[in-house]
C-alpha cells in the first residue's frame, strides 16, 4: 500500500487517480500509524512553506516522516514537497524537514530568458529536466520529455551530489533532487501525461535503492493500459 | 526552457460541448470528458472549461463531467463559468481540476480572488477578462474596457487596471478574452494581448480569434503572450494540435513535442 500523505496541502486526489491508473493501490492518510505501515510514501504539497511546516509539526508528522526516512523505505516528495525535505525555505523564513542537506530559494528578480525576454513569476509550465545521473525512478526519460512545472522557489541542496535534474529557467535550478531512498522533484508528475506517469510508476516499483533497475517497456502503452 | 502553451477551450452547456460564435448560436458538438481525452492524447498542454449552463439546478453536471475527465487526462485543466463562491472554488478543485477561473464573480465581488488565492494557493487562481475595445477616456485610459454576461453588459473598469488588481489580489494567472475577435477567426487581438502581458508579471493566456497557425504564431510572438487557447479551429478540424506545434516548433517557438 501506497501512503499518500494528506496534511492540508493541496489537492491530492490528482496524485491518487494516477497513481490508481498505474493500478496501484493507496491510500489518503494523515493518520502516523498508516504512514509508517505503508510500503511506500508520496509527499505532496501546494501552498506556503510556513504554513505547510505548521501543518506537519501539529499532526505530527514531521517526526513520522524523519523516521519513514531513516526506515529505507521509498519516499517521493513533490512540488512543495521537494522542498520542504530540505533544512530551511526562505519562503516565510521556515525550518523545514532537513531530509536533505541545503534550503528553499526563492527566484532571483527581475529573472531574463537567454534572449533577453523579462521571465515571469512563478514559473508555470511545461519544461524540459536535464538528467545530471542516472536514477530509477527516472528511468525512461527523454531529454525531449516535458514536465508541469507552478512554482516561484526552487530546492538548492548544499551538495550537487544531491541533484538529479536541472532545468532552466533564467537560471538552472535543481529540479529533481534525491538522497537514499528519497527522491523528489520539483514539477508535477501526475499533471504531466505520459512522462510524468512514467516517473510514477518507476516511483511505484522502486526498491529505494540504486543498484536495480527495472524493466517497465514502452512509455506509449501507459495511456492504454489499467 | 519554458514551453509555449497550446490550450483547447470547451465550452460546455448541460454536460455537452458546444462552440459559441460571438456567443450566440451556440451548436452542439459532443462530449467534454470524449474531448479532453482526444486532445490529451493529441498533445493538449492544458484544458479549459467553460460551463455556459444556465440554471444554477443543473451546477452538478458540471461537476460530474470535472470528475470524470480527472480520471481521464493526467494533465492540469481549469474550469470556468458559474464559479461565484468560495465553496464554488472547492467543489471544482476537489473534483480534480487544477484551476478555476473566476470573471464575472471577480467584477462583482474581487475578494473571492484573494480568498481563493488565500484558500488554495494563487496556482489554481485565474482572472477570466472579456474585454471590449472602446474609445480611450478618462474612465477606461487603455481603450479597452471590461464587460460581463458574454460582452452585453459594460461594467466601467479599464483592463489594464483590471489585470494589475487581479494580479495584486492574488490571481496566478490571467485568461485574456477578446470579444471583439471570439469567433472571429481573424486572429487574436494583437494590441491589448502584449499590453496586458507586458504590465503584469503573471503569465497571460489569449483567447479569441484564431483562424490559423499564424494567428498562434503571432499572438505567441509579437503578442507575448505565454499560451494561446484555441477552439474553433481544433474542434471543426481545421488543425490537429499535433499540426499546430508542428507548425510553431518548425518557426522557432519553444513547444512541448513529445507526449
Amino acid at each position: 500500500m501506497i501512503a499518500i500523505i494528506d496534511y492540508k496541502a493541496g489537492n491530492l486526489m490528482s496524485v491518487k487517480r494516477a497513481v490508481e491508473k498505474l493500478g496501484f493501490a493507496c491510500l489518503v492518510t494523515q493518520r502516523q500509524e498508516e504512514i509508517l505501515n505503508s510500503e511506500r510514501v508520496i509527499f505532496p504539497g501546494v501552498g506556503a512553506a510556513g504554513k505547510a511546516m505548521a501543518d506537519l509539526r501539529h499532526l505530527g508528522l514531521d517526526k513520522v516522516l524523519k523516521q519513514y526516512f531513516e526506515a529505507g523505505k521509498p519516499i517521493l516528495g513533490i512540488c512543495l514537497g521537494a522542498q520542504i525535505i530540505l533544512d530551511n525555505s526562505e519562503e516565510n523564513d521556515a525550518r523545514c524537514l532537513g531530509l536533505i542537506p541545503g534550503s528553499v530559494k526563492q527566484f532571483p528578480l527581475p529573472l531574463f530568458s537567454e534572449g533577453n525576454e523579462r521571465l515571469k513569476i512563478p514559473h508555470m509550465g511545461w519544461n524540459g529536466v536535464n538528467l545530471r545521473k542516472r536514477h530509477p525512478v527516472l528511468e525512461g526519460i527523454m531529454p525531449t520529455d516535458e514536465f508541469y512545472f507552478v512554482h516561484a522557489y526552487y530546492p538548492l541542496p548544499a551538495s550537487d551530489e544531491y541533484v538529479v535534474g536541472t532545468t532552466g529557467y533564467g537560471i538552472e535550478f535543481p529540479s529533481v533532487i534525491g538522497y537514499k531512498n528519497l527522491i523528489a522533484m520539483q514539477f508535477h508528475p501526475e499533471k504531466s501525461g505520459t512522462a510524468g506517469l512514467r516517473i510514477l510508476e518507476n516511483f511505484c516499483t522502486w526498491d529505494g535503492g540504486f543498484g536495480h533497475v527495472h524493466c517497465l517497456g514502452d512509455a506509449s502503452s501507459f495511456s492504454e493500459s489499467a | 526552457m519554458l514551453s509555449k502553451r497550446i490550450i483547447p477551450c470547451l465550452d460546455v452547456r448541460d454536460g455537452k460541448t458546444t462552440k459559441g460564435i460571438k456567443f450566440k448560436e451556440n451548436i452542439d458538438i459532443g462530449d467534454p470528458v470524449e474531448m479532453a481525452r482526444f486532445y490529451y492524447e493529441q498533445g493538449a498542454d492544458e484544458i479549459v472549461f467553460y460551463d455556459i449552463t444556465a440554471s444554477s439546478d443543473h451546477r452538478d453536471i458540471m461537476i460530474d463531467v470535472v470528475r470524470r475527465v480527472a480520471e481521464e487526462i493526467f494533465i492540469p485543466f481549469s474550469v470556468g463559468g458559474g464559479i461565484r463562491t468560495l465553496e464554488d472554488v472547492r467543489r471544482v478543485l476537489l473534483a480534480g481540476a487544477e484551476k478555476v477561473s473566476v470573471n464575472t464573480a471577480a467584477v462583482k465581488n474581487p475578494k473571492i480572488i484573494a480568498d481563493g488565492a488565500r484558500a488554495f494557493g494563487s496556482q489554481c487562481i485565474v482572472l477570466g477578462m472579456d474585454v471590449k475595445k472602446v474609445e480611450a477616456s478618462d474612465k477606461i485610459p487603455s481603450g479597452y474596457e471590461i464587460v460581463i454576461h458574454g460582452g452585453r453588459t459594460y461594467v466601467g473598469i479599464d483592463a489594464l487596471e483590471w489585470a494589475k488588481e487581479g494580479e495584486k489580489l492574488g490571481a496566478g494567472e490571467i485568461c485574456l478574452n477578446s470579444i471583439d475577435a471570439d469567433g472571429s477567426q481573424q486572429g487574436y487581438e494583437m494590441a491589448l494581448t502584449p499590453l496586458i502581458s507586458e504590465n503584469v508579471n503573471i503569465p497571460v493566456i489569449a483567447s479569441g480569434g484564431a483562424g490559423n497557425i499564424n494567428h498562434i504564431y503571432d499572438v505567441l510572438t509579437k503578442g507575448k503572450a505565454d499560451a494561446a487557447l484555441v477552439a474553433s479551429i481544433v474542434h471543426y478540424g481545421t488543425y490537429t494540435i499535433r499540426q499546430i506545434k508542428d507548425g510553431l516548433h518548425q518557426r522557432g517557438v519553444k513547444v512541448r513535442m513529445r507526449w
